[in-house]
């Protein structure tokens, strides 16, 4: 998989790093802005309501 | 076989292992994916715990100012106590600031923005203490019931095992402040709805008294019981009169 991606960036290592570098920021980005907040009230982990919570 | 009669590899160290028979490169992808599974589990770990306090904080820093700069001045005396029938506070729309609260226990930087409602998002957590909807408003005969987090989401009910009886709990809104002193401190199952009832002491009853409840999760990092607070309404003050002297007191204090 990863091994797929490295070979299928184009430049010279050095610019295929910086690529990866990008794409990783990139992606937890998303996952702290976007998919954790929306995933979190889903999981029993901090509720601190009664009832139904209304 | 010795090294130096190793065949010379025409592929790079790396690529070593791109033949292999499809089961061996089916677990090698398999592989990736419970790696990146494990990190993106792990970072959740960082979101929950570390980030959403970073947020919340943030986030109710910002809520308090707004709410504010909306508020009639209150000028910085202590001013003279009452305690006969408060204002009557409007009822405010689901996700509304009416209220910031303070408790002097959890030091002078303390302070809290309340929203209406509890719901998770756009409420407990984006930087806000709820109220429940159901329940009754600052000063009023009844239950003033509150929400919070005790972990993640700027954790504003994390002292809850630091309060003892007779700790001020100091509600601002447009039109009052609202000191109430805690009577009571117990843990309840999630399912236990009489502490919310106007007359939590006997929910069959009828409510006497002006009374408040901080609701939160217990034990810590858990979520498996409830840690309640019970207050009542000590005194109140006009906010044009002045601040409740325990306010004043507080942020002398640092």
């Amino acid at each position: 998989m990863y091994g797929w991606l490295w070979r299928h960036l184009p430049g010279p290592a050095m610019v295929r790093v910086l690529i990866l570098l990008a794409l990783a920021v990139g992606i937890v980005v998303a996952l702290f802005t976007v998919v954790f907040p929306a995933v979190a009230p889903l999981l029993p982990l901090d509720q601190n309501t009664l009832g139904d919570g209304s | 076989m010795s090294l130096a009669e190793a065949p010379p590899s025409a592929h790079r160290p790396g690529h070593a292992r791109r033949g292999g028979s499809p089961g061996t490169r089916l677990l090698g992808v398999l592989g990736e994916l419970l790696i990146t599974a494990g990190v993106i589990v792990g970072l959740f770990v960082v979101w929950q715990v570390f980030w959403t306090d970073v947020e919340g904080s943030r986030a109710a820093a910002s809520h308090i100012d707004s709410f504010e700069q909306s508020l009639p001045v209150s000028p910085e005396q202590p001013a003279v106590e009452q305690t006969g029938p408060p204002p009557t506070e409007p009822a405010p729309a689901p996700g509304e600031t009416f209220a910031t609260m303070f408790v002097p226990r959890w030091g002078a930087d303390w302070q809290f923005p309340i929203a209406e409602g509890v719901a998770r998002a756009g409420v407990l957590d984006a930087g806000f203490v709820g109220h429940y909807r159901a329940t009754q408003m600052p000063g009023e005969i009844g239950n003033f019931a509150l929400a919070g987090h005790r972990q993640s989401h700027a954790k504003p009910f994390y002292g809850v095992d630091r309060l003892e009886t007779g700790d001020e709990i100091i509600v601002q809104t447009a039109q009052a402040w609202y000191v109430y002193r805690v009577t009571e401190s117990y843990v309840v199952a999630p399912t236990d709805t009489d502490v919310l009832a106007p007359n939590p002491g006997d929910p069959t009853a009828e409510a006497t008294e002006r009374t408040i409840t901080l609701t939160t999760c217990h034990p810590l990092w858990s979520t498996r019981e409830r840690w309640i607070i019970h207050g009542v309404l000590d005194h109140w003050v006009d906010r044009a009169d002045g601040q409740p002297a325990e306010l004043i007191a507080m942020e002398e204090d640092g």
